[in-house]
């Protein structure tokens, strides 16, 4: 009797974690496919649509890489990632480390409060900040959008690394501080190297939550040389009013799966973030 | 410090230093929070005071001058029946995709929670709607919902449940998911809970991993069966963290606009619009930012009690 039930519990298991897993990537399936079908194939109802019922096409992917503005969609975000993580490890590590060192009890408090910032939606902020970035002149430009999306990245990251620093003993700063080194210099020499894998974290996330964003850059930027992925492929993958689904899936699936794998890799760490003050 | 003539009292000079560095530290201390201090003041706060004076202005895109005329955005914005519409949506979708996401989470966790071969693999996949840009899982969507192609139809056609005239499901050859106001709340609704299920469930995940497993083992022992390990041991556990999950769940979904903009743009006529979208059309495609504002602001109160909760929930667990 036992080994059936175990048997059925077994299958159980895989039919719920396949159904999950059906669930989660199938979009994902559905654009590997139409990456790789012909239009023909794509546009006959009467065809299995799950199959390949002529033989697979690059065409898409050509039109994609060469006939439309994907690859600077890709430079913009890319550039774009990168100015914001520099500029959230620049605010955010003193920031943590200055609340973490000198804190007491204003410092546990002004942590939570910066952390709930990130909790002030774009949805509010982005008709103010459409003026504000107007003001400066930056209206079209990334720019805008490097200057904004540190508004999300520094708080999160910042209660993220109080989370790492604090683990940290304070012993082994006022050690060296004892043997000569400046308050600065523990800091560089001491606890950056004991943290590295908290400012990977960070750098990761600064970057991929950069790369998500979808209402700042669809609200300040509508020149197609300056969309990042995020809008370029929902926004011009278009003619008219006419879908082109093949290079549009292609889009999606080259910018997503990269990212993915990435995020994935580091998740256990984001949720840490989200959770110490629930778990302690 | 002193050296004239006088031996040195190693316990003066010790005291001097470290209120030297005492007082230079504070200084540090300040100088190192103020760039991030500044950027939220600058970027998050005085916005959040401007879409305040903008809803209560008449500014334009067009016409940037600045009158302040009282409520009359805010009667205007409410007695617009979209609005009226858009609030309901925004609960609707809120309420139903938490519920849902909630009960498939615990299910899905506890799932990941058992050892299996190909486990890495079905995290992944698992995860790709969280982990992969929304806006690009949504177009994706957006090709799966088709009003002609879409492999859900196909499914059904093919299992004589579509486009017969004595079909189950009707006689036409299509659903047309986003072009019926039924179909398309599902739709978007469905694409809410596809994007929250993955971090719903790491979150709740992290929870039950922390409980201790010799307490389960020990009542079970005791002739405790699975339900009742599960009502009174494991949710009574994780449910500070469940609390987390929803509370964040509920911002993101009561103010997200990339899925409903991606997948319906508020159609089909007005009866998807949620509060975001609603605020995007008039503020900034319309043009009308004081209106826009109003709109926007009516996210306020649901934003504000999340965080009160979050930090009585911080307080608690910080007694505990």
């Amino acid at each position: 009797m036992r080994p059936i039930r175990k048997l059925a519990g077994r299958g159980g298991l895989y039919t719920l974690v396949m159904t999950f897993a059906f669930f989660g990537a199938f979009p994902f399936y559905w654009m590997i496919i139409a990456t790789f079908k012909t239009d023909h194939d794509l546009f006959s109802p009467m065809n299995n649509p799950f199959l390949f019922n002529e033989p697979p096409t690059l065409d898409h992917l050509r039109l994609l890489l060469f006939d439309t503005l994907f690859p600077q969609y890709l430079l913009n975000t890319f550039w774009v990632g990168l100015a914001v993580v520099a500029i959230t490890l620049v605010t955010a590590v003193p920031a943590a480390y200055s609340l973490t060192r000198w804190a007491r009890g204003w410092g546990e408090t002004m942590g939570i409060g910066i952390f709930l910032t990130y909790l002030v939606p774009p949805s509010i902020l982005f008709i103010p900040l459409a003026r504000f970035t107007g003001a400066l002149g930056l209206q079209e430009s990334l720019w805008s959008l490097i200057l904004i999306y540190p508004t999300f990245t520094i708080p999160f990251c910042t209660w993220l690394l109080m989370g790492f620093f604090k683990s940290i003993p304070k012993d082994i700063e006022e050690q060296a501080m004892i043997d000569g080194e400046s308050r600065f210099g523990a800091m560089i020499k001491i606890v950056m190297p004991l943290s590295i894998s908290g400012l990977l974290t960070i750098v990761v996330f600064a970057f991929t939550l950069s790369m998500h964003e979808f209402i700042y850059a669809l609200t300040f930027i509508s020149v197609s040389a300056k969309k990042t992925v995020s809008i370029g492929v929902p926004t011009e993958l278009v003619r008219g009013d006419v879908f082109q689904w093949g290079p549009l899936m292609a889009g999606a699936l080259i910018a997503s799966i990269p990212v993915a794998v990435v995020y994935t890799y580091f998740l256990d760490r984001f949720i840490a973030g989200f959770t110490v003050g629930a778990i302690k | 410090m002193t050296r004239n003539g006088q031996e040195p009292s190693p316990v003066n000079d010790r005291a001097a230093h470290t209120h030297r560095l005492v007082d230079s530290e504070k200084w540090l201390g300040l100088v190192m929070i103020s760039p991030a201090l500044l950027y939220i003041v600058a970027l998050i706060g005085v916005p959040l005071v401007l879409a305040v004076l903008y809803s209560l202005s008449d500014i334009t895109t067009g016409d940037p001058n600045y009158h302040i005329v009282g409520l009359r955005n805010f009667r205007n914005v409410i007695q617009n029946h979209v609005f009226q519409r858009a609030v309901w949506n925004t609960f609707v979708f809120t309420i139903i995709s938490m519920t849902l996401v909630l009960v498939l989470s615990k299910i899905l966790a506890l799932v990941l929670m058992k050892d299996f071969r190909g486990k890495w693999l079905a995290r992944f996949l698992i995860m790709l709607p969280w982990t992969a840009p929304i806006a690009l899982g949504t177009i994706g969507w957006l090709w799966m919902l088709d009003s002609v192609f879409s492999p859900i139809d196909w499914v059904f056609r093919s299992l004589g449940l579509l486009g017969t005239p004595d079909a189950l499901l009707g006689p036409n050859p299509n659903l047309y998911w986003l072009g019926v106001p039924t179909l398309a709340m599902t739709s978007v609704i469905l694409v809410h809970v596809w994007r929250m299920l993955p971090l719903a469930t790491v979150i709740v995940l992290g929870g039950l991993s922390s409980i201790p497993q010799d307490l389960l083992e020990a009542a079970e022992i005791d002739g405790a069966g699975f339900w009742r390990r599960t009502f009174q041991i494991v949710i009574p556990l994780v449910l500070p963290i469940m609390t987390i999950a929803t509370l964040f769940g509920i911002v993101f979904t009561f103010t997200d606009m990339t899925v409903v903009y991606v997948l319906t743009r508020g159609g089909p006529v007005q009866t998807t619009q949620v509060l975001s979208t609603w605020t995007f059309f008039k503020g900034i495609e319309g043009g009308d930012l004081a209106q826009g504002a109003a709109i926007s602001l009516f996210l306020f109160p649901v934003m504000a009690a999340v965080a009160i909760l979050m930090l009585r929930l911080a307080r608690r667990t910080e007694v505990a």
